[in-house]
């Protein structure tokens, strides 16, 4: 019954979007950073493969923020590194 | 409110939450533009004011703000968290658990909510409580040992299956291949018969009482019902619906059970929701046990700080922990790292490596004995050439 578990549908997930091309620039330029300043989650992570996001992908994660309501956050997935 | 009003609210750069309060103030009171105006403009001329500065040194001032009131804490509480005598750890001795990333918990404990077709009736929320409580053999009948023949039996009572919503062709079938993985002992055979319920079990060594002991045991305690870890589940209910609660945790396998809501189940082992949820809800957990081990104590510490501290623990993929093995071990600074744990080890390692410092945080400055780059320290004199 694992088919059944997903784990964007529980409550402690907050919403994982990939994010474009035009929206990756967008937002290194507004920032003035690049994409290996942000921070990092992993390709095996449980939400990282069900939205089916490979590495180098850069991830919107949109949070219930306790202080600001909404809040969106972003991160690299890169490749799990070997023990 | 005007609709004009409301798009005006939409378009300024504001959070939601401050957002939505303000509607809710402005809400059926009677304004003129002009006065609207003023207030959208000192709302948001109050945000920006509030707003931390970017370089604002924000982690000294959560670790005094989460440090000064844990001070006041418990040293040691170990009660009974008012839910159904279940046995949590709480206070100073949680805290230190959460921040140190440990790998399990010394009070695991789940909050298993049920779908709503479970959760209405008692009688079924026991049901799945049964599926996921360890429940070992002889809680299924009696076990007899039989030293004239050097054998085992096992009589399973079948009224206890039945209320169990367990066959016992099931229990049968389960409990010697559960010796033999769960418990690691390998050595006996054994002879079931279904028509009875019975079993019989024969160590390889028909010699030692020893070994015939040895193994009553294993058959005693193999768990043939229920989920390992979890020791025990007690059933409440909370707001018209029914919950269990339960001591010992294991995510993966109660997500498996039928009638188990996997849209609010939670656990207290935060390196299991990072496994089984993946990394943000490990960071929402942080914040969500954090919060409530403060809480429970009544001490009151700003959000923003504990998101902070969840949020460095979080940032490379992974739960790491405050401390030398996560984020005060990989500093940048050879010194900041000398003036934590270890001092040492690192000096010697940094010289080995012929690490630099670059002297650009708080406390390689402090340690050198010049001002640090922050408040008074940050500002620097550059003077502009007439021409």
């Amino acid at each position: 019954m694992s088919t059944r578990l997903n784990v964007l549908d529980h409550a402690m997930v907050p919403d994982h979007q990939i994010m474009t091309k035009e929206e990756l620039t967008g937002l290194l330029s507004l920032y003035k950073i690049t994409s290996d300043q942000l921070p990092r989650i992993y390709h095996d992570d449980p939400a990282v493969k069900t939205i089916g996001a490979k590495p180098g992908d850069v991830i919107r994660i949109i949070r219930t923020s306790h202080t600001a309501g909404r809040a969106e956050s972003y991160r690299l997935v890169i490749k799990r590194p070997k023990k | 409110m005007l609709a004009e009003e409301e798009a005006r609210i939409d378009e300024v750069d504001l959070p939601v939450k401050t957002k939505e309060q303000l509607r809710k103030f402005l809400e059926g009171k009677e304004i003129t533009p002009s006065q609207f105006d003023q207030i959208l403009d000192r709302v948001l001329n109050e945000y920006q004011n509030t707003r931390i500065e970017a370089c604002e040194a924000v982690g000294i001032i959560a670790a005094q703000s989460i440090g000064e009131p844990g001070t006041q804490m418990t040293m040691r509480t170990f009660h009974y968290a008012g839910v159904a005598e279940i046995n949590v750890t709480l206070g100073l001795p949680r805290l230190i658990e959460i921040m140190d990333a440990r790998k399990e918990p010394s009070t695991p404990t789940m909050t298993i909510f049920l779908e709503p077709e479970y959760g209405v009736d008692r009688d079924r929320a026991r049901e799945v409580s049964w599926q996921i409580e360890a429940a070992p053999l002889h809680e299924f009948g009696d076990i007899t040992i039989d030293m004239e023949n050097m054998q085992i039996v096992v009589h399973l009572n079948t009224a206890v299956c039945e209320k169990r919503k367990i066959p016992s062709s099931s229990i049968l079938e389960v409990a010697p291949r559960k010796i033999r993985e769960r418990r690691h002992y390998r050595d006996f055979e054994f002879e079931m018969d279904d028509k009875t319920a019975t079993i019989l079990f024969m160590p390889k060594d028909r010699e030692s009482y020893q070994n015939l002991f040895q193994l009553a045991e294993h058959v005693r305690n193999v768990i043939v019902q229920g989920i390992d870890d979890i020791e025990r589940v007690v059933v409440r209910k909370e707001s018209g619906e029914y919950i269990l609660y339960t001591e010992g945790s294991n995510i993966k396998d109660v997500f498996e059970v039928e009638g188990v809501d996997t849209t609010r189940t939670r656990t207290n082992n935060i390196s299991e929701i990072s496994q089984v949820l993946g990394i943000e809800a490990a960071r929402n957990a942080i914040i969500h046990e954090a919060l409530s081990t403060l809480g429970e104590q009544g001490i009151l510490v700003d959000v923003r700080h504990i998101m902070l501290v969840a949020d460095m623990m979080c940032m490379e993929g992974e739960v790491k922990q405050i401390g030398r093995h996560g984020i005060a071990g990989e500093k940048e600074s050879v010194l900041s790292r000398a003036a934590f744990e270890v001092t040492v080890n690192h000096l010697l390692d940094a010289a080995v490596a012929n690490e630099i410092d670059e002297l650009s945080g708080v406390t390689e400055n402090v340690i050198v004995g010049q001002p640090i780059q922050l408040g008074t320290g940050d500002v620097k004199l550059i003077a502009k050439p007439l021409n």
